[in-house]
């Protein structure tokens, strides 16, 4: 009994403790992918009437012109709507959302923002996120949603009515989901700095480790 | 004073008549995935050559369709478009097609012919006098563009639906194809639960006056619940039918169904 009882111990000890589930990692890849596809027809069609004095380098949109860009962005967001979903609802059943993101205080975030612009904040335990990170993982979930609710109201104005009024009006929105893709990139920059600064947390998301 | 002058609110004209050139109809421009597939990043992101144009081409189309089923099955086609107060129609309200404003047809009213043809027990011609008695109702909405601009415009004219209950046209059939007096000759299918829908118009006048040729003088159909290339202007006829006739936007790749 005493020898088998080691022997359990042993096999439960040999493995890295897992930092990404296979699931956070698979739903992170797949909308990965989604997203840089979303936003690369996105830019060619915001190219078609653009919202400001700018337009996106061509060599940055997806899809040759308008319908292509369209076509682009109406395929890949049952990619991004299916897994966000996946990923949305996995994250609440587990509870993982509740015991990695929260709490966020007010506190907490000034004293690591404080420590980041002074390169004071360390990643020694990757199960844990800083209050930084918290923030802009939260955050970037929440922009997700208003992403997506954003460009349900402008496929189908008058189906969705009721969304459109959600944000106000039709130009609205159009703005709304303007600003939603550009603090994504803005967190993808970021995001895949900060990735590449602390290359462990870039293993854990590909081998869980 | 401003630096650039704007057709459209929002939209660049110099853009606008590059996007017109882009419009014209050749071979790069169908063989439109070709340029986003040599995209580097997919190419990074797949690992490999997979997105083969004409692949990707068929894919991208099965997946439109497939949207059009989905949107068949979960909405409902006879919602209603928003209406707005008077207030806030837009001022100016654009002009936009794919050519200039001086290019757009000068239709003579003398001269100018409604023709019916296919699925109708009536297929005479309608002249501009005969269509304005007709009884005229008058709406205003949101002209949503495929680009993305919209405005909200004044629209005044007889509902489809009482034409075509007027003329016998075959309601069962799948589609009212309209045909226009475009230089190249535009035309779109419009299927036939959105001919029917109740804001679906025979527009006659806008903001109470007659039709200008800059949105479509004499006719043009209003079509408040589609994207404005679903909208034809100066139109000339009108074919109940069965077959899908494609049209001028929808053979070059924008969703036939296009329905918001």
């Amino acid at each position: 009994m005493a020898s088998l009882t080691v022997t359990d111990e042993q096999v439960r000890a040999t493995p890295a403790k897992v930092i990404q589930p296979a699931w956070v990692r698979v739903t992170h890849w797949i909308n990965a992918l989604a997203m840089i596809l979303m936003i690369l027809s996105g830019w060619q069609i915001y190219n078609a009437s653009p919202l400001f004095g700018f337009s996106f380098p061509r060599d940055y949109t997806l899809g040759g012109w308008l319908g292509g860009g369209l076509l682009w962005h109406f395929a890949a967001m049952w990619l991004l709507m299916i897994n966000g979903l996946a990923y949305l609802v996995t994250g609440l059943a587990t509870g993982r959302f509740r015991k990695k993101l929260l709490p966020i205080t007010p506190s907490g975030v000034i004293h690591d923002v404080r420590a980041a612009l002074t390169f004071k904040l360390g990643h020694d335990d990757l199960t844990v996120y800083n209050y930084v990170q918290r923030t802009l993982y939260a955050g970037i979930i929440v922009v997700g949603v208003l992403i997506v609710l954003s460009g349900l109201a402008m496929w189908k104005p008058v189906q969705l009515y009721y969304l459109v009024m959600l944000f106000g009006d039709y130009p609205t929105a159009r703005y709304v989901h303007f600003f939603c893709m550009a603090a994504i990139c803005a967190f993808l920059v970021v995001h895949v700095a900060l990735a590449l600064l602390v290359p462990k947390s870039l293993r854990a998301m590909i081998i869980g480790r | 004073m401003a630096k650039r002058s704007f057709l459209i609110p929002g939209v660049d004209r110099r853009l606008l008549i590059k996007d017109s050139i882009k419009a014209m109809p050749d071979l790069a421009r169908r063989r439109f995935i070709t340029g986003g597939a040599s995209l580097g990043a997919l190419t990074l992101l797949t690992g490999c050559d997979v997105i083969d144009s004409s692949s990707a081409e068929e894919m991208l189309k099965s997946v439109s369709k497939f949207n059009d089923a989905v949107q068949a099955f979960i909405f409902n086609p006879d919602a209603l478009a928003p209406t707005f107060p008077e207030s806030a129609i837009t001022k100016p309200f654009p002009f936009n097609a794919y050519y200039d404003l001086d290019d757009a047809p000068e239709v003579s009213a003398a001269d100018w012919k409604l023709e019916v043809r296919g699925l109708v027990d009536n297929k005479k011609s309608w002249t501009l006098d005969e269509l304005y008695q007709l009884p005229q109702v008058t709406q205003i909405t949101r002209h949503i563009c495929v680009e993305g601009w919209s405005a909200i415009g004044s629209w005044t004219g007889t509902p489809l639906r009482d034409f075509l209950k007027l003329i016998g046209a075959d309601t069962r059939a799948k589609y009212v194809w309209f045909q226009c007096a475009d230089k190249d000759g535009y035309n779109s299918p419009l299927d036939m639960r959105s001919a029917l829908h109740p804001q679906t118009q025979m527009t006659f006048k806008y903001a109470g006056d007659i039709l200008p040729r800059a949105y479509g003088f004499p006719m043009k159909i209003r079509v408040p619940t589609k994207l404005g290339f679903k909208n034809p202007k100066y139109v000339v006829s009108m074919e109940v039918t069965n077959d899908y006739k494609g049209g001028y936007w929808e053979d070059q790749g924008y969703n036939s169904f296009s329905g918001s």
